[in-house]
């Protein structure tokens, strides 16, 4: 995607965030530049699911700034979307799911259709599409969600752990679109706590730990030799707390 | 005993014979609940679920005093109701006391409450769910009352089936307000009062099962209707 209608890069200046004193996110620092695959990787509780809600919005920083610094960065908001970790269904169809996003966004026309139908095919659900959404199977829910985010042709999309709840076929399934998304000119920043996963996408990972951001490095230097010992001893499963 | 036997005998005799009083009286019950539950419906509805969206000062007293209303007496409310309708009463020009349009109001002043305090929680607890999705999405509070609302359509029907219940059950705000005028504004409750005023314990009491038949068939209904929807949209 050309940098010139841009809503990236993303900046994080110091940020912070706490909940009644107690610390989650601490002085994060950081800048997101379009086109590689970022996965930020931590134990539990390191705070990386906090940190995709503060960029995506969902979040205020209590401390420090979130700024989207490209030229149309005034539409960031318009421009980026989030895949759950449980995605969030209406009672409706599969594909009323998608339409629903579409119009809330402002689509119309032949351009919503377009979107809707391309965005099912292209996730392998146009035989779905007039399901109920909420009686699929929890892949085809993700597969889903990721074709209701993929149908607003965001710029930058954020998956909070998008295959922790799924089986490995359905987390190979997925894993397959979040790499058709990101050819199709999509930033990707995702969190994920699967190794295994982390390798198979990651251009370049942040990792976090205790709410702070340990290191950040591309991913064949962090997976052959991590720059710090926390991430040693994470690759290693040896670190506990 | 007696009195219990004969009454399942008049009721089966006012059912059978398709008693004409007893028809106006149970189709004006059903007018005048109906209408009310439409009214506050209309109103409850996307009231209680701006109380769940919106956050503003003073959203939690309202929330208290409106689930305190849930408790609302309805002689209370039929005396608030006389007292405007009457001929002294800032709306006496309308001339309605005493009309089913009154007891209408009655009723909608009591039930508008009850639906709206259930509507805020069920759509409180949806937005827990849905509140990241949606405002990812880019929906504010505003757009989600109509979507929520209707992602809430079966739990909603229970809420205003005990909105109905309450209307159609009580008898203190219609007595008042109403008066109980024989065709025209007498309904199920305000004839039972009535009937075991004169002593008339079986036709009261046959009035009664008639009454409850009549909401056992809208909770059946409301609930067949639910069930098929959630085992085919989940």
């Amino acid at each position: 995607m050309s940098t010139l209608n841009s809503i990236l890069p993303l900046r994080l200046e110091h940020v912070s965030y706490a909940v009644r004193g107690r610390t989650l996110i601490d002085a994060i620092g950081t800048t997101f530049q379009a086109g590689a695959r970022t996965i930020i990787l931590g134990p539990n509780g390191a705070g990386k699911s906090l940190l995709l809600r503060l960029c995506h919005g969902l979040l205020t920083p209590t401390d420090g700034r979130v700024v989207w610094g490209g030229p149309f960065a005034k539409e960031a908001r318009k421009r980026q979307a989030m895949v759950f970790q449980r995605p969030v269904m209406l009672r409706r169809t599969a594909a009323a799911n998608i339409d629903y996003a579409l119009a809330l966004r402002g689509f119309s026309g032949n351009d919503r259709k377009t979107r809707l139908s391309e965005a099912l095919r292209n996730t392998g659900l146009s035989e779905l599409a007039n399901q109920p959404a909420r009686v699929l199977s929890g892949g085809e829910q993700q597969r889903l969600a990721l074709a209701r985010a993929w149908s607003l042709e965001p710029e930058v999309l954020f998956l909070d752990e998008p295959t922790a709840n799924l089986d490995p076929a359905a987390s190979r399934a997925v894993e397959r679109i979040i790499g058709a998304i990101h050819a199709s000119g999509t930033k990707i920043i995702m969190t994920t706590h699967d190794l295994g996963q982390a390798r198979r996408l990651a251009d370049e990972v942040l990792f976090l730990h205790g709410g702070r951001l340990v290191e950040r490095s591309p991913a064949e230097t962090f997976f052959e030799k991590p720059r710090t010992d926390t991430a040693d001893a994470f690759m290693r499963g040896e670190l506990y707390w | 005993m007696t009195v219990v036997a004969n009454a399942f005998g008049e009721a089966l005799r006012l059912l059978i014979s398709f008693d004409a009083e007893l028809m106006s009286i149970v189709a004006l019950s059903l007018q005048v609940s109906l209408g009310a539950l439409l009214i506050a419906a209309v109103i409850g509805l996307p009231f209680g679920a701006a109380l769940a969206l919106y956050e503003f000062p003073g959203r939690r007293s309202i929330t208290v005093f409106l689930n305190a209303l849930m408790g609302l007496p309805p002689v209370v409310v039929g005396l608030f109701v006389y007292l405007a309708l009457s001929r002294a009463g800032p709306f006496g020009f309308l001339e309605l006391l005493f009309t089913p349009t009154a007891m209408v109001i009655a009723q909608t002043i009591l039930i508008t409450p009850i639906i709206a305090a259930l509507t805020r929680q069920l759509v409180e607890d949806l937005w827990r769910e849905y509140g990241e999705q949606l405002r990812s999405l880019g929906s504010g509070a505003g757009r989600a009352i109509p979507t929520l609302l209707w992602d809430a359509r079966y739990a909603l029907v229970t809420v205003l089936l005990a909105g109905l219940g309450r209307a159609m059950a009580e008898v203190g705000a219609v007595m008042i307000v109403g008066g109980n005028i024989a065709g025209f504004t007498r309904v199920m409750t305000t004839s039972i009062a009535l009937e075991t005023s004169k002593g008339n314990l079986s036709l009261a009491l046959g009035l009664g099962i008639v009454l409850m038949l009549l909401a056992l068939i809208v909770n059946a209904a409301a609930h067949l209707v639910r069930e098929t929807a959630t085992r085919q949209l989940g």
